[in-house]
């Protein structure tokens, strides 16, 4: 039916992966599913995912400093977040969709459901995107976001974050996540960045400082790399139709 | 000691939070901030095949509706072709077959217009019954759920995926039914008796 289809997946090691019920973060106790995932061979469906391009979005997009303005900049360290988007065979991942939203420098969200007493920064939207280059590489101009606290238990503070989605090539590499900052104790601390079990997997969310990049009287800058699931280039008993 | 296999590790996933629209519709959210926001249209203009609605809501283990969710859709077009190089085979002018929604935050019921796709190809030389792919993320959810729509007017007897549920009646999970002309109604239930057959792809 088709002319060649890619090799499949490795498949997601859901022991690395925080476990859909984590008690001490609350929330997953109502929304985590009980009975366990259906495992599937990889098919079209899984090994296909949407194709973005530059006509997409705006160059603007990857710039917080500047895609939200109302007459000036936003208050706040001002960073550079980059790095690339690899996968687990250390394959550039080209021209992806990577998304980016987060806090304020204050810890206040621009969305009408944040109600912290923080206030809103008028010159800050708080999301941005941009499409990896040839290399998988990215990056972002933004501030530095603040801790905030959380309704979890009663003095729940998230440490300072930006979320992360990203596609790859296949919906089945589809993957959001949250990067953290070197350094903030509040990492060990948060229910949420503990819901994963293995701290060497925890380390792999947290972006470092990484003066190599950091514009000297500008912006300082963090490094983060992104691995999206690796596929298999050796093809045996069960291929797809059409390889 | 052995050689090591030098492979990476995938990076972990944490919770999309409760301000997923914000970053990734932001529009919808009521947040203008990108001239185009994406995924609000899935078939676009010059998809052939039937014009469908598909609405319901994510209910929690409670019974709730969740009303900060946000789904993702990855569909073929009527043909049964996804609008990707690997598939090789060529779709419309604009139909992409992926979208976003999030839902209203007062009811949590949610929507989207598209085309109802074609069969495609599974493995081996089966055929899959016509479905949507579907990706779910929310607050609590710290890995996104991967399920499956199917249509309750095709036929998904020799389906492979729905086959391989143990559990006969829990198929029924996976099936959307149709309301009236063009509205299929598919509710996701993420735990109890109800529970939605979800998919580690």
């Amino acid at each position: 039916m088709t002319n060649r289809s890619p090799a499949e997946y490795y498949q997601r090691d859901r022991q690395w992966h925080p476990p859909a019920l984590a008690p001490d973060y609350k929330t997953s106790l109502s929304r985590s599913p009980r009975m366990p995932l259906l495992s599937l061979e990889n098919a079209l469906g899984e090994v296909t995912g949407p194709v973005f391009s530059h006509d997409d979005i705006a160059e603007i997009d990857n710039d917080l400093l500047n895609n939200f303005t109302h007459g000036g900049e936003p208050i706040g360290e001002r960073i550079i977040l980059h790095g690339r988007v690899i996968d687990e065979n250390a394959r550039p991942v080209p021209n992806t969709l990577v998304e980016i939203w987060q806090a304020n420098a204050g810890g206040r969200y621009r969305h009408k459901k944040d109600t912290y007493l923080a206030p809103i920064d008028p010159n800050f939207g708080g999301c941005g995107r941009t499409m990896t280059d040839v290399d998988g590489y990215y990056f972002f101009r933004t501030v530095k976001p603040g801790a905030y606290p959380w309704r979890n238990w009663i003095n729940s503070w998230r440490p300072a974050h930006i979320h992360v989605s990203i596609f790859g090539s296949g919906f089945a590499q589809r993957l959001i996540t949250q990067l953290y900052f070197e350094g903030d104790p509040l990492i060990a601390k948060c229910p949420i960045v503990q819901s994963i079990p293995d701290p060497e997997a925890v380390d792999q969310l947290i972006a470092a400082l990484d003066m190599n990049t950091t514009i000297p009287l500008d912006s300082i800058a963090y490094k983060f790399d992104i691995v999206l699931r690796g596929r298999r280039s050796t093809l045996f008993e069960n291929r797809l139709e059409g390889n | 000691m052995v050689q090591k296999l030098n492979y990476l590790k995938e990076t972990p996933s944490q919770t999309a939070g409760p301000y997923v629209h914000i970053g990734l519709a932001p529009g919808a959210a009521g947040f203008e901030i990108f001239e185009q926001e994406l995924g609000w249209d899935i078939a676009g203009p010059n998809a052939k095949g039937e014009r469908i609605r598909v609405e319901g809501y994510v209910y929690d283990g409670t019974g709730a509706p969740v009303k900060d969710v946000m789904l993702e859709v990855w569909q073929a077009n009527v043909e049964g072709v996804y609008a990707h190089p690997a598939d090789g085979r060529a779709v419309e002018d604009g139909f992409r077959g992926w979208g976003r929604v999030i839902t209203n935050f007062e009811t949590g019921l949610w929507g989207f217009d598209t085309v109802k796709p074609g069969a495609t190809p599974g493995r081996n030389g089966t055929t899959q019954a016509p479905h949507l792919n579907l990706w779910i993320v929310a607050r609590g959810i710290n890995v996104g759920l991967s399920t499956r729509m199917y249509f309750d007017d095709s036929d998904n007897s020799a389906d492979p995926v729905l086959g391989l549920i143990e559990q006969a009646h829990r198929r029924d999970t996976l099936i959307a039914t149709r309301q009236n002309d063009d509205i299929y109604r598919f509710d996701i239930h993420l735990q109890g008796d109800a529970e939605t057959v979800f998919l580690d792809i």
